[in-house]
C-alpha cells in the first residue's frame, strides 16, 4: 500500500516539523543560488529570518518571468559540475525555462514517482507503457525512471503510432500506461478499428492520465472505455516533473506529497492567501531539491485544497482537479503553449495583419486548434500561392509550439473586433 | 497585350458575396463576366468589369481586399470550335494555363485565361496572328 511508509502516513503536527526543518535547509542552500542571493539582499532578507513556516510569507514570490530572466543557469544553486541534467520548455522565440537537475534531484523524483505509482497498486510484475513525449518532456523519463524504481517491465513507447502502441499492448501484455486523456481516447478508437477489445485481448487494469485538465467525465469515460481505472496525475518541470500530486485510490483529490513541497492557495490578484477550500493560484516551495531549489513559485495553476481526511491513510493535502490557469497559457495534447509564441511567429509573416484568433476546440477523438490570420493584402491573385502561404505558416507555427495547427486565412476585419484587450484564444473544449 | 482583371478575397461565409455586389453597385461599376469556385474555406472572386481601378481602390476602402492583375484575353468569332483552336496553338507552343474563363460580349466570344509563362504567350499570340483586346479596348466594348 506504501511504498515509503514511514513518509507517507506522517501525521500533519510531524509533516510540519519535517518541513520547518527541510525549509530552513532549503533557504540556507538557495544563498548558492545567484538569484536568491541578490533577491535576498535586495529585500533585506536573511536565512535566519526564518524561524517558523509563517515566515515563508516574507518570501517574495518566484515567477515564470523571474526563470526566464535567469536562463539558462541563473537559478542554480550548486555548480554546473554538479549536474546531471537539464530538461526544458518548447518553443525558439521568446526566452525558454531551462530546470537543472542533479543525481540527487534525479534519484528523488525517481522515488516520488515511484511511490505515486505504487500507491495506486502497481507493482513489480506490472508493465509498463509510458506513451508520452520523451525527451525534454519530463513526461518521458519521468514516468521511465519511477517505473524502472519499481522493477516494472518498461516500455518507453513515446508518443504517436497507435497501430504499433496497440500491437505493444497486446504483445508485451502491457498492464498499465501512462498517457494524456485525449491519447487514451485516440487508443480506444484505434482499437476499435483494429478489432480490439481492450477487456478481453489486453491485459490493461490501469491508466496514468496528466499533462492536461481534464473532467471528472472525461475520466470516467476513459476507465469504460478502456474497463481500467484511471488516475490524475499532476507535476510541473518546474518543480521537477510527474510525481508531484497523484491520486490515491479513492480518486478524490491528489495528495501532493508535503515532504517535497510546502503547499500555498493565494489569490492570483491580490497574492493574499486565499480562504480555506477556496480556488486560488497554487503556490509550491521546493523543500527537497538540490540543483535548483524554488521559493514561493507561482505556478499559475488554479486549483483548491480539498478538506478533510482520507481513507487511505495519507495525511498529505489533496489538491482537487485543476481548473485553469491564472495566466494565458494554454495547454494542449499535453503541451503548453503562449499566445503570444503564435503571434510571435505571424509577425514574422509581412504579408499577414495584425489580429488572430485561436481557437481550441474537441473533435471525435481529438483536442485541436485554429488558428484564423487576417490576410492584410491580397498580394497575390494565385490560389497555390495562397495555399504554400498557409502551409508556411503552418510549418513554423509547428516549429516553434511543436503542434501543427490549422491555419486559417480570413479576410480584414472580419475577426470580433472588442474594446479592450483583444481576446486572442477561444476554447471551446469541454474540460471542465 | 492584356486586361485588368480585379479579384477579390472572399471568404467562404454567408452574405460575403452580396456584400462585395453592393459595393460595386453603389460605386456604378458594370459586372461583364466574373467566377468564382468552390473551394473550402476562402476564394479569390474573379470579375472583369467597367472601370476596374476604381472599383479596386472602392473595395480596400470598404475594408476588403482586392487586387488588379493582367490577364489575356483573346476574341473568338462565336462559332463552335474556336476555343479548342485557340487553345491547341497555346498547347503546342508549350504553354500551360492557370484558369480560364469566358463570355460573349456583344458578338464575340471573349476567352479569358492565366499562363505559366506570359512571355512566351504574348509571343506565340503574335506570331500566330490570334486576336486579342487589350485593356483600352475592353473599356470601349464595355461602354457601348
Amino acid at each position: 500500500m506504501y511504498l515509503h511508509k514511514e513518509l507517507e502516513t506522517l501525521s500533519r503536527s510531524e509533516i510540519k516539523q519535517l518541513q520547518l526543518e527541510r525549509l530552513k535547509q532549503t533557504v540556507n542552500h538557495c544563498m548558492n543560488s545567484p538569484f536568491y542571493k541578490k533577491r535576498f539582499e535586495e529585500y533585506g532578507l536573511k536565512p535566519s529570518d526564518i524561524q517558523s513556516l509563517e515566515d515563508l510569507k516574507k518570501i517574495p514570490f518566484t515567477t515564470k518571468e523571474d526563470l526566464r530572466n535567469n536562463y539558462p543557469f541563473g537559478m542554480s544553486a550548486i555548480s554546473l559540475d554538479e549536474c546531471i541534467r537539464i530538461h526544458s520548455s518548447s518553443g525558439t522565440t521568446g526566452t525558454p525555462v531551462a530546470v537543472l537537475h542533479s543525481k540527487r534531484d534525479i534519484d528523488q523524483w525517481a522515488e516520488a514517482v515511484a511511490r505515486c505509482l505504487y500507491m495506486v497498486g502497481l507493482r513489480k510484475s506490472d508493465v509498463f507503457q509510458n506513451s508520452s513525449g520523451y525527451g525534454m518532456f519530463t513526461g518521458g523519463l519521468g514516468f521511465q525512471y519511477g517505473a524502472e524504481r519499481l522493477g516494472m517491465l518498461t516500455v518507453p513507447a513515446a508518443a504517436g503510432n497507435t497501430k504499433r502502441q496497440i500491437k505493444f499492448i497486446k504483445d508485451f501484455h502491457t498492464t498499465a500506461i501512462h498517457a494524456i486523456p485525449s491519447y487514451a481516447t485516440r487508443l480506444f478508437e484505434v482499437m476499435q478499428e483494429m478489432g480490439v477489445d481492450p477487456r478481453k485481448d489486453t491485459d490493461l487494469h490501469t491508466l496514468i492520465i496528466g499533462a492536461e485538465p481534464h473532467s471528472e467525465e472525461q475520466r470516467k469515460r476513459i476507465e469504460e472505455m478502456l474497463g481500467v481505472k484511471a488516475y490524475n496525475s499532476f507535476g510541473m518541470s518546474e518543480m521537477c516533473g510527474p510525481g508531484v500530486a497523484f491520486e490515491c485510490p479513492e480518486q478524490n483529490g491528489l495528495h501532493i506529497w508535503e515532504d517535497y513541497y510546502i503547499v500555498e492557495i493565494v489569490n492570483p490578484d491580490t497574492l493574499e492567501p486565499a480562504a480555506d477550500g477556496e480556488v486560488g493560484e497554487l503556490v509550491l516551495t521546493t523543500i527537497n531539491r538540490e540543483a535548483m531549489p524554488l521559493l514561493r513559485y507561482r505556478t499559475r495553476d488554479l486549483t483548491r485544497i480539498l478538506p478533510g481526511d482520507c481513507p487511505c491513510g495519507r495525511h498529505h493535502l489533496r489538491l482537487d482537479r485543476m481548473k485553469g490557469r491564472s495566466d494565458d497559457m494554454i495547454i494542449l495534447k499535453g503541451v503548453n503553449i503562449f499566445p503570444i509564441q503564435i503571434e510571435q511567429v505571424l509577425m514574422n509573416f509581412k504579408e499577414l495583419g495584425n489580429n488572430y484568433l485561436i481557437t481550441l476546440f474537441t473533435t471525435d477523438t481529438n483536442d485541436e486548434m485554429d488558428v484564423e490570420v487576417e490576410l492584410s493584402q491580397l498580394f497575390t491573385d494565385d490560389y497555390a500561392r495562397l495555399q504554400s502561404l498557409t502551409k508556411e505558416i503552418s510549418h513554423q507555427l509547428k516549429d516553434e509550439i511543436l503542434l501543427t495547427p490549422h491555419v486559417k486565412l480570413v479576410p480584414k476585419g472580419s475577426l470580433p473586433q472588442s474594446e479592450g484587450k483583444a481576446v486572442r484564444v477561444k476554447d471551446l473544449r469541454k474540460h471542465y | 497585350m492584356t486586361i485588368h482583371q480585379l479579384s477579390i478575397f472572399i471568404e467562404n461565409k454567408s452574405g460575403t458575396l452580396l456584400r462585395v455586389l453592393n459595393i460595386l453597385k453603389e460605386a456604378n461599376i458594370q459586372l461583364v463576366a466574373s467566377t468564382i469556385s468552390d473551394t473550402v474555406e476562402y476564394g479569390i472572386y474573379r470579375i472583369i468589369c467597367s472601370d476596374p481601378m476604381e472599383a479596386c481602390k472602392t473595395l480596400e476602402k470598404a475594408g476588403i481586399s482586392a487586387n488588379i492583375s493582367d490577364v489575356f484575353a483573346l476574341t473568338l468569332d462565336n462559332k463552335p470550335g474556336r476555343a479548342a483552336d485557340a487553345i491547341s496553338i497555346l498547347r503546342q507552343a508549350g504553354i500551360n494555363i492557370s484558369y480560364l474563363y469566358s463570355f460573349l460580349l456583344g458578338d464575340k466570344g471573349i476567352l479569358v485565361f492565366r499562363t505559366d509563362n506570359p512571355d512566351l504567350t504574348r509571343e506565340t499570340i503574335l506570331l500566330n496572328r490570334l486576336h486579342y483586346i487589350d485593356e483600352e479596348q475592353l473599356d470601349g466594348l464595355i461602354s457601348k
